[in-house]
C-alpha cells in the first residue's frame, strides 16, 4: 500500500515536470545564495582566526617604543632579566606581504604554522639564512631573500612568518618594533619605569581585532543571503501549495482505497524531504560556485576597507555543506507546513473550488495586510528609537517583511478601484479576473517587491556613497603630486631640491588613542589647499584661522560620533595638550578616529615624528617633469612618487570593489524573483482554462485573451514596482542613516537617482513581460476543442 | 610557538621513540667525552659549547619551621644547534619547580644564545635565564632563585664538602656500547632561604645537590629513558645511581657511593638495582612512585617513596621529578627523576 501510494504521489511530478522543476530550482537557488554567502563568511572568519593566531593582536598587552623608534635588543634582554616575560616582534612589509618576525623561544602566541612544522623546518627557522613560513601563493609573490621558503597552508593570508633575526636582516632594521607580553607574568618584576622608561604599555584592545570591525560587513551580506533565501522559499511555498491542490483528487482516491491519513502525510513529507535533499545538493554546488566567484571581490573589499587579509580561494568545509542541506530541509518544511496542515484538516470530500479558495485568500490577505501594517509601524519605531547595528538590521527586516505582507491587500484595493471605475463588461471582467488571480500570484509578486525594493535601496545607498566619496576625494586629494621618502635626511634633500614655485605639504600621523578610542593624530600645514577645498560637516566660525593659531583641533566624523563629541568640546590630544574641537570633517573609508593638529603644535607634541611624505602643489603641466626629476636626480623610489589622478583611481578602485559583492548579490536576488514570477504564471496558466473558456465562448478571440494575459502580468508588475519604490527608498534611508553610522561611523547624505528607478522599472516590466510571454502564447494557441472540453468537464 | 617541537629536536633529553628527546641523534662535528680528562675549576663550571648538550642541575630537600618537607628544582640546559661553539648557535632551556606534599609548581623558560637572555659565566660564576639565576664565588657559596606567576624561591647555598667526580674520574659511562658524559656533582650544599608559595612565604633549611654534566650523545639508540636517584642518608653517606632502560634486555645501571668526606666509590653496571613498586597515574601515564633500591656491596636495601606522587614536570619535554624519602636499611631523603614514560 505504502509503495503504491508513493508511486501514485510521485506520478504527479512525472505528469507535471514543470512544477517539479520549479520546486527543485526554487529550493536550489535559495540554498545556493544562502550557502554561498555562508561559505564566504566562513572563509573570511577562518582567515581572521589565522591572523589572530599569528599576531595575538588585540589580545595581548604590548610594549611599544617611542614614535618612530625601535626597541634595542639590550632593552629587551634587560626586561627579561628583570622578570618581564616579553617577546620581541619585528613587523614590516616584504614585497606584497606582511613580514612578521617572532622569537619562537619566547613568544606567548600559539602559532599554528610553527606548531605543525616539522623539526627540520624549525632548525631552518633558527638557522642563519632563516626560513619564511607562509601560504604558497604568498611565498611565490616574495622577492628573492635567500631564506628557505616553507609552505604552510595554515598561515594567515598575506602574512609571512620568520625569525626575528631574519626579519631584521630583510627589513634592514635594528631592534624590535614591539614586545608582546605573556598573559601570565612572574610574581616579582622590577618596575617598567626603572628598566625601560621610554617604552609604553599598550593594553589589549578588542577594536583592533579585524573580526570585530568586519562584523558589519558580514552582517550585511548575511542579510542578503537571508533575503535571497526568503525569496526562494516563496517559490517553494508556491510550488508545494499548487502541487498539493492539484493532487487533491489523488489524495481522495488513495484515502478512499484505505490509506490512512497519517501514512499519507508521512509519505508526502518523505517525498518532500527527498526533493529537498536533491535540491539542497544542487544548491550547495551552485552556492560553492557563487562563493568561489565572489570571494576574490570580498577579499579585496575587506583588505581595502579594514586591512583584514582574507584568502582569495575557497576551502571546502563539511560542516558548511551539512548546514546548507539542513537549511534546505528546514526551508522546505516551513514552506510545506501550511499545505500539510490543510491536507490533515480539510474534510476528505471537500472540493477545492476556486471561489472558496479565493474567499479564503481574501481573508488571508486582510490578516496579512494587518500584520504588515503593524510591522511597518514597528519598523518606524525601531528606526527612530532603536540603537546599535542589530537595531538597524531589525528596522530593515521589519520594513521589508511588513512591506511584502501589505502588498496583496494593496494590490487588491487598487484592482477593486479599477473594477469600480470600469464601465464596459470586458474591462470589468479584466479587473475582476486580475483580482481573482491575485492570490495565486501574490507570493511571486511579494518576492518581486522584495527584490526590487532591495535593488532600489542598495543602489541608492551605493550611488549616494559613490557621489559623496568622489566629492570627498576631490577635496582631499588636491595636491598634484604625492612623494614619500624613507629617512629624515632624504626628506631634507627632497625639500631642498624642490623649485621655489612648489609648495610642499607635510603628511605624517601618530597612532594614539583619543577619547579612549583607537585613533591617529595628523599634522596639517596652514595652506590655501585646505582652506579652499575642505568642507566641514559642522564647524565653529573661522576654523582655519583658529586652527592655524593653535587654538583647537579638527576631528573626523568617526571620532566625533563614537566619542559623542561636538564642536566646542575639549579633546585631550596628548597628556599635556587639551584643545577645543573647531570642526568635524567627513573621512570616508577610514576605519579609525582622527584628529588634526596644526603643524607647529604637532611638531611640539611629537618632536620625534619627522614627516616623510609630502603633498606637492604645482601647476598641473609641470607634474610629469618634476616626477621625472625626483626619481632620476634624487633617486626616489618611483613607486613612492604618485600623481593625484593615479591615487584617485586607486581609491575609487577600492571603493568599487567594496560594493562589487553587494551589487552581484543584488542582481542574483532580482533574477530569483523574476524566476518566481515566471513559475507562478506558468503554473497558473495551466489551471486557468475554466475561467477563460466562458469569456472565449462569449466571443473574445484567443489572441485577445493572450494579449490580455500579457497586459495583466505587466500591469501587476508595474503596480508592484511602484510599491517597491517607496519601500526601497525607505530601505536606503535606513542603510545610510542607521546601518552605515553603526557599521562604519559615518553618515552619508542621500542622493536620489530617478533615472535608475526608471531603468529598474523598465527592467521589471520587461521581466514580467518575458515571464508572461510564454503562457500568453500558449493561451493564444490553445486548441478550441480544449476550451470546449472545459464545459463538459466542469467539476 | 611550540617549544615542544623545537626541543624534541634539540633537547638534552631522551625521547620516546628514538631515545628520549633525540639524545640518540647524530653528533657529527661535536666533541666527544674522553676518559682521563682532568677537570679544572672554575673553568669547568662554565659552558662547554664544543659539546652538544650540557646542564646545571640543582635539587634540594627542604624542611619548613613546622617540619613539613619540601623539594625544589632549578635546571638550566644548553643545547647546540651547530658545532661551531658560537653563542648564537646555542639554545637554552630552564625548568624550575617547588614540590610540597600536596602541590607541585612548575615553570619553564626558553632562550636563544647571543643577546644575553641566558648564559653561563665561569668566573665569577653565574648561570641565568631571564631573572632566574644561580650565582656565587666558585660555587663555594651561591644564591639561587626562580619564580612562576604565583610562586618562587630565593635560596643561599653553602658547600659543606668537596666536589665529587662521578664514574671514572668524571667520565660517566652510559651504555655497554661506550656512550658517556663528563659528570661531576656538589652534593654537600647546605641551604637556607624562603619559598614563596601562593599561600605565603615559608622559611626553609635543608641540603641541595648540584649535578653538572656535558656530552654530545650520552644515550644509545635503543635506550628509551632513565630513572635517576640522588639520595642523602642520615649517616652522612650519599648515593648517586641511575638505571637506563632499553627497548630490550636488562637496564644499564651505574652508581657512586659517596662517603661523608666526599670520597666516591663507583660501581659498574649490575651492582645497583632499582625495582619499580607501586605506580601512580600521572598525566595519563602509569609511573612507579615507589622503588626498591639495592646495592648489596654497601648493604643497601631500602624503599624510596615519592613525597608527592604528582610531581609531573609539564614542560616541553615532560618528565617526573620530585623529592623522595628513604626507609629500610638506610634512612634519608633525596630526589628522583624519571624520564621516557
Amino acid at each position: 500500500m505504502t509503495r503504491a501510494g508513493l508511486h501514485a504521489l510521485l506520478s504527479h511530478w512525472r505528469r507535471h515536470p514543470l512544477q517539479l522543476f520549479t520546486l527543485l530550482a526554487g529550493l536550489a537557488l535559495a540554498t545556493a545564495l544562502w550557502s554561498g554567502v555562508q561559505a564566504i563568511n566562513t572563509e573570511a572568519r577562518a582567515s581572521y582566526a589565522q591572523a589572530a593566531d599569528t599576531l595575538g593582536e588585540g589580545r595581548l598587552t604590548r610594549l611599544l617604543p617611542p614614535e618612530g623608534a625601535t626597541i634595542p635588543e639590550a632593552t629587551w634582554v634587560a626586561l627579561r632579566r628583570a622578570g618581564w616575560l616579553a617577546s620581541p616582534l619585528v613587523e614590516g612589509r616584504l614585497g606584497p606581504a606582511r613580514l612578521l618576525g617572532i622569537d619562537p623561544l619566547t613568544t606567548p602566541v600559539q602559532t599554528g604554522p610553527i606548531e605543525e612544522a616539522d623539526t627540520a623546518d624549525l632548525q631552518a627557522f633558527l638557522a642563519p639564512q632563516g626560513a619564511l613560513l607562509g601560504r604558497e601563493d604568498t611565498l611565490a609573490a616574495l622577492p628573492d631573500t635567500g631564506a628557505t621558503p616553507i609552505p604552510s597552508p595554515d598561515a594567515a593570508p598575506g602574512t609571512v612568518l620568520t625569525d626575528i633575526t631574519t626579519a631584521q636582516r630583510l627589513l634592514g632594521l635594528d631592534g624590535f618594533t614591539s614586545l608582546l607580553l605573556a598573559p601570565d607574568q612572574p610574581r616579582r618584576q622590577t618596575p617598567l619605569a626603572q628598566v625601560a622608561p621610554t617604552l609604553r604599555l599598550q593594553p589589549p584592545d578588542q577594536s583592533t581585532d579585524p573580526a570585530a570591525l568586519t562584523d558589519s560587513f558580514h552582517l550585511n551580506i548575511t542579510a542578503f543571503g537571508l533575503l535571497s533565501f526568503a525569496v526562494g522559499l516563496f517559490i517553494v511555498h508556491g510550488a508545494v501549495g499548487l502541487a498539493f491542490e492539484q493532487r487533491r483528487p489523488t489524495v481522495r482516491t488513495l484515502r478512499a482505497l484505505g490509506m490512512p491519513l497519517r501514512a499519507l502525510i508521512a509519505l508526502m513529507a518523505l517525498e518532500l524531504a527527498l526533493l529537498a535533499l536533491l535540491a539542497g545538493a544542487l544548491g550547495l554546488l551552485l552556492g560553492y560556485l557563487i562563493a568561489a566567484a565572489l570571494l576574490p571581490d570580498v577579499a579585496g573589499t575587506l583588505r581595502g576597507l579594514y586591512g583584514a587579509e582574507v584568502a582569495g580561494t575557497l576551502t571546502f568545509r563539511p560542516l558548511w555543506a551539512l548546514s546548507g542541506l539542513a537549511i534546505a530541509l528546514a526551508g522546505t518544511a516551513v514552506a510545506a507546513a501550511s499545505a500539510l496542515r490543510r491536507l490533515a484538516t480539510t474534510p476528505l470530500l471537500a472540493g477545492g473550488t476556486r471561489r472558496a479558495g479565493a474567499r479564503w485568500a481574501a481573508r488571508r490577505a486582510r490578516t496579512q495586510g494587518l500584520v504588515g501594517a503593524a510591522l511597518l509601524l514597528l519598523s518606524l519605531a525601531l528606526g527612530l528609537w532603536g540603537g546599535g547595528l542589530v537595531g538597524g538590521f531589525a528596522t530593515l527586516g521589519t520594513l521589508m517583511i511588513g512591506g511584502a505582507l501589505l502588498l496583496p491587500l494593496l494590490l487588491d484595493r487598487v484592482l477593486a478601484l479599477g473594477q469600480h471605475l470600469a464601465r464596459n463588461p470586458l474591462p470589468q471582467w479584466i479587473w475582476a479576473d486580475a483580482r481573482s488571480e491575485l492570490p495565486g500570484l501574490s507570493l511571486a509578486l511579494m518576492a518581486l517587491l522584495l527584490a526590487m525594493a532591495a535593488n532600489v535601496g542598495v543602489s541608492t545607498m551605493v550611488s549616494s556613497f559613490r557621489q559623496t566619496f568622489t566629492g570627498f576625494l576631490d577635496q582631499r586629494l588636491a595636491p598634484e603630486l604625492y612623494v614619500g621618502v624613507s629617512t629624515p635626511a632624504q626628506a631634507e634633500a627632497l625639500l631642498a631640491a624642490l623649485p621655489g614655485t612648489v609648495r610642499a605639504l607635510p603628511i605624517a600621523s601618530v597612532d594614539r588613542p583619543l577619547a579612549g578610542l583607537p585613533a591617529e593624530v595628523q599634522i596639517l600645514r596652514d595652506d590655501p589647499t585646505y582652506r579652499e577645498n575642505w568642507r566641514f560637516l559642522s564647524a565653529a566660525p573661522d576654523p582655519w584661522d583658529q586652527l592655524a593659531a593653535g587654538q583647537g583641533v579638527l576631528v573626523n566624523e568617526q571620532l566625533a560620533r563614537r566619542a559623542g563629541l561636538a564642536v566646542g568640546d575639549p579633546l585631550a590630544v596628548t597628556d599635556a595638550l587639551t584643545l577645543p574641537i573647531l570642526g568635524i570633517y567627513g573621512d570616508y573609508g577610514n576605519a579609525v578616529g582622527q584628529a588634526i593638529l596644526t603643524e607647529p603644535l604637532f611638531r611640539d607634541a611629537f618632536p620625534e615624528v619627522v614627516p616623510l611624505s609630502f603633498g606637492l602643489r604645482l601647476p598641473p603641466a609641470d607634474v610629469p617633469a618634476l616626477a621625472e626629476s625626483l626619481t632620476t636626480d634624487l633617486g626616489l623610489d618611483p613607486a613612492r612618487v604618485v600623481n593625484q589622478s593615479n591615487l584617485k583611481a586607486i581609491s575609487l578602485g577600492i571603493f568599487e570593489r567594496t560594493f562589487a559583492v553587494t551589487a552581484a548579490l543584488n542582481v542574483l536576488t532580482l533574477a530569483v524573483a523574476g524566476f518566481a514570477l515566471l513559475m507562478s504564471l506558468l503554473t497558473l496558466a495551466s489551471i486557468r482554462l475554466p475561467q477563460l473558456a466562458p469569456v472565449w465562448a462569449l466571443g473574445t478571440r484567443r489572441a485577445t485573451l493572450g494579449r490580455l494575459e500579457l497586459l495583466r502580468a505587466v500591469g501587476l508588475s508595474a503596480l508592484t514596482a511602484l510599491a517597491a519604490l517607496p519601500l526601497g527608498l525607505a530601505l536606503a534611508w535606513v542603510l545610510l542613516a542607521v546601518v552605515n553610522v553603526e557599521a562604519f561611523g559615518w553618515r552619508l547624505p542621500m542622493f536620489l537617482f530617478p533615472l535608475d528607478w526608471l531603468r529598474l522599472l523598465a527592467l521589471a516590466l520587461l521581466a514580467a513581460a518575458l515571464a508572461a510571454l510564454w503562457p500568453a502564447i500558449r493561451l493564444a494557441r490553445v486548441p478550441p476543442s480544449l476550451l470546449l472540453k472545459v464545459f463538459s468537464d466542469e467539476r | 610557538m611550540n617549544a615542544k617541537a623545537l626541543f624534541l629536536a634539540l633537547a638534552p633529553f631522551p625521547a620516546q621513540a628514538q631515545g628520549f628527546a633525540n639524545l640518540g641523534t647524530s653528533i657529527e662535528g661535536y666533541a666527544l667525552p674522553q676518559p682521563g680528562t682532568a677537570f679544572t675549576f672554575p673553568q669547568d663550571h662554565g659552558a662547554h659549547p664544543a659539546f652538544r648538550i650540557e646542564w646545571w642541575y640543582v635539587t634540594a630537600n627542604l624542611t619548613g619551621p613546622d617540619g613539613t618537607p619540601y623539594g625544589l628544582q632549578w635546571t638550566l640546559f644548553r643545547s647546540a644547534l651547530a658545532p661551531d661553539s658560537a653563542p648564537t648557535s646555542q639554545v637554552w632551556m630552564a625548568h624550575a619547580a617547588v614540590t610540597t606534599p600536596d602541590a607541585h609548581h612548575v615553570a619553564e623558560r626558553l632562550a636563544r644564545g647571543g643577546p644575553g637572555q641566558a648564559g653561563v659565566t665561569a668566573d665569577p660564576f653565574e648561570a641565568w635565564i631571564d631573572e632566574w639565576r644561580l650565582m656565587g664565588d666558585n660555587l663555594e657559596t651561591a644564591t639561587l632563585s626562580a619564580q612562576g606567576p604565583d610562586w618562587g624561591y630565593d635560596m643561599t647555598l653553602t658547600a659543606q664538602g668537596p666536589i665529587v667526580l662521578q664514574g671514572d674520574q668524571g667520565y660517566s659511562v652510559k651504555s655497554e656500547d661506550g656512550q658517556a658524559s663528563h659528570y661531576y656533582s656538589q652534593p654537600f650544599f647546605a641551604v637556607t632561604g624562603t619559598l614563596h608559595l601562593p599561600d605565603g612565604d615559608i622559611p626553609v633549611t635543608g641540603n641541595a645537590w648540584l649535578d653538572r654534566e656535558w656530552s654530545s650523545q650520552p644515550l644509545a639508540d635503543r635506550q628509551t629513558g632513565w630513572d635517576w636517584f640522588s639520595l642523602s642518608f642520615a649517616s652522612g653517606e650519599k648515593l648517586m645511581a641511575f638505571r637506563l632502560r632499553a627497548d630490550e634486555g636488562a637496564p644499564f645501571t651505574a652508581a657512586t657511593w659517596i662517603a661523608p668526606d666526599g670520597t666516591p666509590t663507583p660501581f659498574p653496571t649490575g651492582a645497583f638495582t632499582a625495582t619499580p613498586g607501586d605506580t601512580t597515574t600521572v598525566a595519563d601515564r602509569e609511573i612507579p612512585t615507589e622503588w626498591r633500591v639495592q646495592l648489596p656491596d654497601r648493604a643497601l636495601d631500602a624503599t624510596v617513596t615519592a613525597l608527592n606522587p604528582q610531581a609531573w614536570m609539564e614542560t616541553s619535554v615532560p618528565y617526573w621529578e620530585g623529592p623522595v624519602t628513604v626507609t629500610g636499611s638506610h634512612e634519608g631523603t633525596g630526589y628522583l627523576e624519571m624520564t621516557g614514560y
